[in-house]
């Protein structure tokens, strides 16, 4: 029989992701893929997936079937549990069968990766298995009830095991970004200003846009451009001078100017940021952009380092576990 | 306007535009196909992807492989050299949509037709009357903007977007017209309806057009609009694919 992973809860914005539905822009087609990729590759590496299921901050429980599963989890500072156990937020770990698994929004991050060893066995979409909901590609957002089979499952570790690595731990520097492609329609007192604001995350933002709210960004040249290819990160300034970070589910084109755009080892940052949480920015050139892309990219090929749960998670584990039992006897 | 040079511009550490000119032209765009298509033959090490749009060319590249400062070389190399010129500014394919202009299926095409003092019938005639480019793809999967629009059918988009659009629908908006693969909320005008399927995940090749392809409509009634239908439901392509020499 295959291993089967049940989603015993879901909220919204529960999503299969795996790299991204690339080279069909063209096409008017939204790579999609994860919104923290270094969190995505964290998980998948950890647990030898193909793709890995992206937890909102409305959370989320999983439940194993038919086999014990290698899972992995890797993102925000979620609260993770395993049967009631808090674990820590990232970590590698036995999901035995009927065990559960939840995650919630703990104190930190907006988006957490659950990644089973194995081969999530579902057919891509043009080349993806990449949820976009907008355009309707893809797996649609899970819900509580369905089950995702993984043929060649992985052998799951003896115990739960922590996962540490730099690039998961929550960090107020700012933004880096690159000016452009449009930042001559700005004025540079106006372009002085953006780099200065404290800005924050709006509410109404998504995996398509995060909205900031700060002071008003004017146009030197009015706002419409000839419509152009938008990069992950692009700031874009539509006519009401508000700025928005254009993320995963981003149209792959647009007709607003982009004053700069965030360089791709801060994405994962800010993508984990919340709204009402504040950021700011800093402006940086080519080659210290790529400097830090380098640094980012070779800690995460190194991957994330194993270590035992910590005395003080173990303590907290036997506690929890205790109380738990406690439950169930009350119950029995 | 086209640019002497083309611009190189940042789209952050891994992505490049480059761009021929600041406005809707088909010199301009018939210069970001060309250099699109050379910089597919040659498999420039490092470039991951290219997105044709109207008057740049967008580079997504890993900055770990290929320098921006080399990147902008290989490119310029090709241009100065001719390599990337357009070779014929006539497009090579031309495709006939059938399109339904009853209001039936052209929802918004009376308030247009009034927008612009037309009639329902003179805005038809006209949007079919039309030699168009496809310019690229943009906003959804399959959705492929048109320029070539006559000037009396240039329409300001709405301050509000409409509803969902239907599958097929054809708008204009701006001085561009516009077939929609799937429903999705829009501030132009559906001014039409092609039974054609622009955008089939259970077909090879999924997207029918390819950017640079000329576009004609053909007027069809509600009747052979059913009848087409039913056949590009059973996967039949419905539109005509001619080569133009």
């Amino acid at each position: 029989m295959s291993a089967r992973l049940l989603v015993d809860a879901a909220g919204p914005g529960v999503t299969i992701q795996d790299q991204g539905r690339f080279g069909l822009s063209r096409y008017g087609v939204t790579p999609a893929g994860p919104m923290d990729v270094g969190a995505y590759l964290a998980a998948t590496r950890a647990a030898g997936a193909n793709s890995a299921i992206e937890v909102s901050l409305g959370g989320a429980a999983f439940r194993a079937e038919g086999a014990t599963l290698c899972v992995a989890v890797a993102g925000g500072d979620f609260d993770i549990r395993l049967d009631g156990r808090p674990l820590p937020s990232a970590c590698l770990l036995p999901l035995a069968e009927g065990a559960r698994l939840t995650l919630r929004a703990g104190s930190s991050g907006a988006w957490c990766y659950v990644a089973v060893g194995g081969t999530l066995d579902l057919a891509p979409t043009l080349g993806s298995r990449a949820t976009h909901a907008r355009s309707g590609l893809g797996p649609k957002p899970l819900v509580a009830g369905e089950a995702l089979t993984f043929a060649e499952a992985a052998p799951p570790p003896l115990e739960p095991l922590a996962l540490t690595a730099p690039w998961l731990a929550s960090s107020d520097a700012p933004m880096r970004l690159l000016l452009g492609p449009q930042d001559d329609y700005f004025a540079p007192e106006e372009i002085e200003a953006f780099l200065n604001a404290r800005w924050r995350i709006g509410a109404r933002s998504d995996r398509m846009a995060y909205r900031l709210e700060g002071p008003t960004v004017r146009h030197r040249r009015g706002h419409d451009i000839v419509s152009d290819g938008v990069a992950m990160g692009a700031i874009q300034i539509p006519g009401d001078g508000a700025p928005l970070a254009l993320m995963a589910d981003r149209q792959p084109t647009g007709g607003y100017p982009k004053i700069a755009t965030v360089i791709g080892p801060d994405l994962g940052r800010l993508a984990q940021l919340r709204p009402g949480e504040d950021l700011s920015f800093r402006a940086v050139d080519w080659d210290e952009a790529v400097a830090a892309r380098r640094d980012y990219f070779a800690a995460i090929e190194a991957g994330p380092k194993r270590e035992p749960l910590s005395a003080e998670m173990t303590t907290e584990s036997l506690l929890a576990e205790n109380l738990v039992g406690g439950v169930v006897n009350a119950k029995d | 306007m086209e640019y002497e040079t083309p611009r190189f511009l940042d789209c952050g550490e891994a992505a490049l535009s480059v761009e021929f000119g600041d406005s809707v032209d088909p010199a301009i765009n018939a210069r970001v196909l060309a250099l699109d298509e050379r910089l597919h033959a040659s498999a420039l090490a490092g470039l991951r992807e290219t997105t044709p749009t109207y008057r740049a060319l967008f580079l997504r590249y890993e900055p770990l492989e290929i320098s921006r400062d080399a990147l902008i070389a290989a490119i310029q190399g090709l241009i100065d050299s001719g390599q990337a010129n357009p070779c014929d500014s006539q497009t090579a394919v031309r495709w006939t949509i059938p399109c339904c202009y009853d209001p039936e299926f052209a929802e918004d095409i009376v308030e247009a037709a009034e927008l612009l003092g037309q009639t329902a019938r003179s805005l038809a005639q006209l949007h079919a009357g039309a030699d168009y480019r496809a310019y690229m793809y943009g906003f959804a999967p399959g959705w492929c903007y048109l320029g070539g629009l006559p000037d009396a059918l240039a329409i300001p988009r709405r301050t509000s977007p409409r509803g969902l659009t239907p599958q097929g629908a054809t708008l204009i908006g701006g001085a561009l017209s516009l077939i929609a693969a799937n429903p999705m909320p829009t501030g132009w005008y559906v001014i039409g309806r092609t039974p054609e399927r622009m955008f089939a995940l259970d077909r090879d090749p999924p997207f029918l057009i390819a950017p640079g392809d000329a576009v004609r409509f053909e007027p069809i009634d509600p009747e052979t609009f059913g009848m087409l239908d039913a056949r590009a439901l059973a996967g039949e392509t419905v539109a005509r694919r001619e080569t133009l020499k």
